[in-house]
């Protein structure tokens, strides 16, 4: 099976700034695929390369195994939903929506039909006749989708689109999308600086930063197993403690904390004595108990508690100015017995620590 | 705002004010209220009438005043065609264009003619036709007309196009236009006002022109301007005035009418 998109060796400069350097992958066909990364990492850049709408500086690009780094914006068969809409002001929704079909020399009646088909997908029945100026937010990014979609592309290029939209909406759109994304089986490439959104909807995930793959995987490979230490910071809450290789068996390592303590996590690779690097710990892992528990634990006084609701976030203070967050799920009865100063055992739910090399 | 600093609140703000509307527009009114003069004075008042427009279109000087205005909207409905056409593609290079080399300097040549002292140009383009050996009539006044049109619909165009995202362009390329598709159904409709606000900036300036105008028409070829020019030669007759204030009418007319197609093309964008 080809891929959808096969990315070799991708470079783009821009004068002597380089924006992306050698980026290598392949998307699979009918794939719901994030790039997600913080802004200035290459994403949006990257997708504007797969548009047409930048000419790359070395490397190649093949769409369903054609090379299409050499074929202008109109002549690739993939369309772009704008971060800004880019909703033609003069035209209608219709119009919008129509707008590709009449540049494929579709017959009136076809566009027509098609037009009414994608009206009906994204709900915007009773609005065909008006301008994009009298919609509103939600509605004109319905119409962007519409009118990207209306052309049966073969993927479907998504820059940022539901960052211009009110919280609640932008979490309706996210369901909206998966959906549309199932119906119709268009790969979808879509492009984030948010995490939720990012792990809510995809089937993978290509985590960048300055100009870089950093790991490709899905959402729950990414947020469990992060590749490295930008990853493991950038995707969720974690923490991160500075930590050097005692004794490996293979991928386990025992390892030695700054304040003396140790212990046991898992590497990515096979390491050896004295590698160093941090220890991961995502905070939802992470027990606070009064006593001693069964096991491997940490000792430390604990800090202030943050209420928020189904649960609550702890600052352990360990030995040497470390500190933990830690997030329980209230109980409603045992998280009222801990007080700030009291001394605390901190537990670590099985295989939750990872060890990064730097 | 602070009322200390309102501008309104300086001492003598208003007599300022007043007094520089009068300087301003005090020769105006005198010449639209003496053209409804009866009197053949210029000076004094001898009751209403409209003897001197009826005298306009039908006196004796009338056969001449119809040719100039013939004359002068020909020239400037062309002048101002081409000028916008030119401007506009120069807009798109300009803004659309990206950084290249010497783009500051082709800044400098296209608003240069505006800065030029117009009896500089006039002379200089005067003796560059005759150089050239290009007979002084018509087709001179309308390239000179061209010329000097090109940087004034140059500067409404291209302050709409550098108000329009770039992501219009590139979403229609993404649909499947082509350039000149994008260019016929995208971007020009979105700068439709700033093309017209530029074309009749242009065709203003180009009806109201004297100097270049009188310096490279030729013998026997009169556009309105040089007609009134020539007629006051021979001593101020009020129809004269009713001349003036129909000429100044139609300005106002133009004028106005720009105004309110620059506004509208400047509603809200979904995505401004």
């Amino acid at each position: 099976m080809t891929s959808a998109i096969a990315l070799k060796g991708v470079r783009k400069d821009f004068g002597t700034f380089t924006a992306l350097s050698d980026v290598s992958f392949d998307i699979k066909d009918n794939e719901f695929f994030t790039l997600l990364g913080p802004s200035g990492c290459g994403k949006t850049t990257l997708l504007r390369l797969i548009a047409g709408f930048e000419d790359t500086t070395a490397g190649t690009i093949h769409l369903y195994g054609e090379e299409i780094e050499n074929l202008p914006p109109n002549k690739r068969p993939v369309n772009t939903v704008f971060q800004n809409y880019a909703l033609f002001p003069h035209m209608n929704v219709a119009e919008n929506i129509g707008f590709a079909l009449r540049m494929l020399g579709w017959t009136k009646a076809d566009i027509t039909l098609r037009v009414a088909e994608m009206v009906e997908m994204v709900q915007l029945g009773q609005f065909v006749h008006r301008k994009p100026s009298q919609l509103s937010g939600g509605q004109q990014q319905r119409v962007a989708l519409a009118r990207a979609m209306a052309p049966k592309p073969k993927v479907l290029l998504l820059d940022e689109p539901l960052s211009a939209l009110d919280l609640k909406l932008r979490q309706e759109m996210r369901t909206e999308l998966k959906r549309l994304q199932r119906e119709t089986g268009i790969t979808f490439i879509f492009v984030t600086h948010d995490q939720e959104e990012a792990l809510s909807m995809s089937d993978r995930i290509a985590v960048m930063s300055s100009g870089a793959v950093q790991q490709i995987g899905s959402p729950n490979q990414i947020y469990e197993n992060p590749a490295n230490r930008f990853v493991a910071d950038f995707i969720g809450e974690t923490n991160l403690i500075a930590s050097r290789v005692d004794s490996a068996d293979g991928m386990h390592v025992v390892c030695s904390l700054a304040d003396g303590e140790v212990l046991t996590a898992l590497a990515n690779s096979p390491l050896g004595p004295g590698s160093t690097g941090v220890v991961s710990i995502r905070p939802e892992s992470l027990t606070v108990t009064k006593t001693a528990p069964k096991g491997e634990s940490l000792r430390g006084t604990l800090g202030d508690a943050v209420y928020l609701g189904t649960d609550t976030q702890y600052t352990v203070l360990l030995a040497k100015e470390l500190t933990l967050k830690v997030r329980m799920q209230n109980q409603f009865v045992a998280s009222q017995a801990l007080k700030q100063g009291d001394p605390v055992f901190v537990s670590i739910a099985d295989g939750a620590a990872r060890f990064l090399v730097d | 705002m602070n009322r200390r600093f309102d501008i309104k609140h300086y001492q003598g703000f208003l007599a300022i004010t007043c007094l520089c509307l009068f300087i301003l527009y005090a020769p105006l009114i005198i010449v639209m209220i003496y053209s409804f003069n009866d009197s053949a004075s210029i000076t004094n008042w001898g009751g209403f009438s409209l003897r001197w427009y009826a005298d306009v279109f039908t006196g004796p000087e009338s056969e001449k005043f119809k040719l100039a205005a013939w004359n002068s909207l020909s020239i400037a409905v062309m002048a101002a065609t081409v000028a916008t056409t030119v401007a506009t593609a120069g807009a798109i290079g300009m803004i659309r264009g990206g950084q290249f080399r010497g783009k500051s300097a082709s800044f400098a040549l296209i608003s240069l003619p505006i800065m030029v002292p117009e009896i500089v140009t006039a002379v200089a383009t005067l003796i560059f036709f005759s150089t050239i050996g290009f007979k002084l009539g018509t087709l001179s006044i309308l390239v000179a007309h061209i010329v000097f049109c090109i940087p004034f619909a140059y500067l409404p165009i291209s302050a709409r196009l550098q108000g329009i995202e770039a992501s219009y362009e590139e979403a229609a390329q993404d649909l499947y236009a082509d350039r000149w598709r994008t260019f016929r159904y995208v971007l020009m409709p979105i700068m439709w006002p700033g093309i017209l606000s530029g074309f009749l900036l242009a065709f203003i300036i180009s009806l109201d022109d004297f100097i270049i105008t009188n310096f490279i028409k030729g013998a026997g070829i009169e556009t309105l301007p040089t007609a009134i020019f020539g007629s006051v030669k021979q001593g101020i007759k009020p129809n004269i005035m009713a001349l003036s204030t129909l000429l100044l009418l139609f300005s106002i007319a133009l004028v106005t009418l720009s105004y309110f197609i620059g506004k509208r093309g400047q509603e809200p964008h979904p995505t401004d």
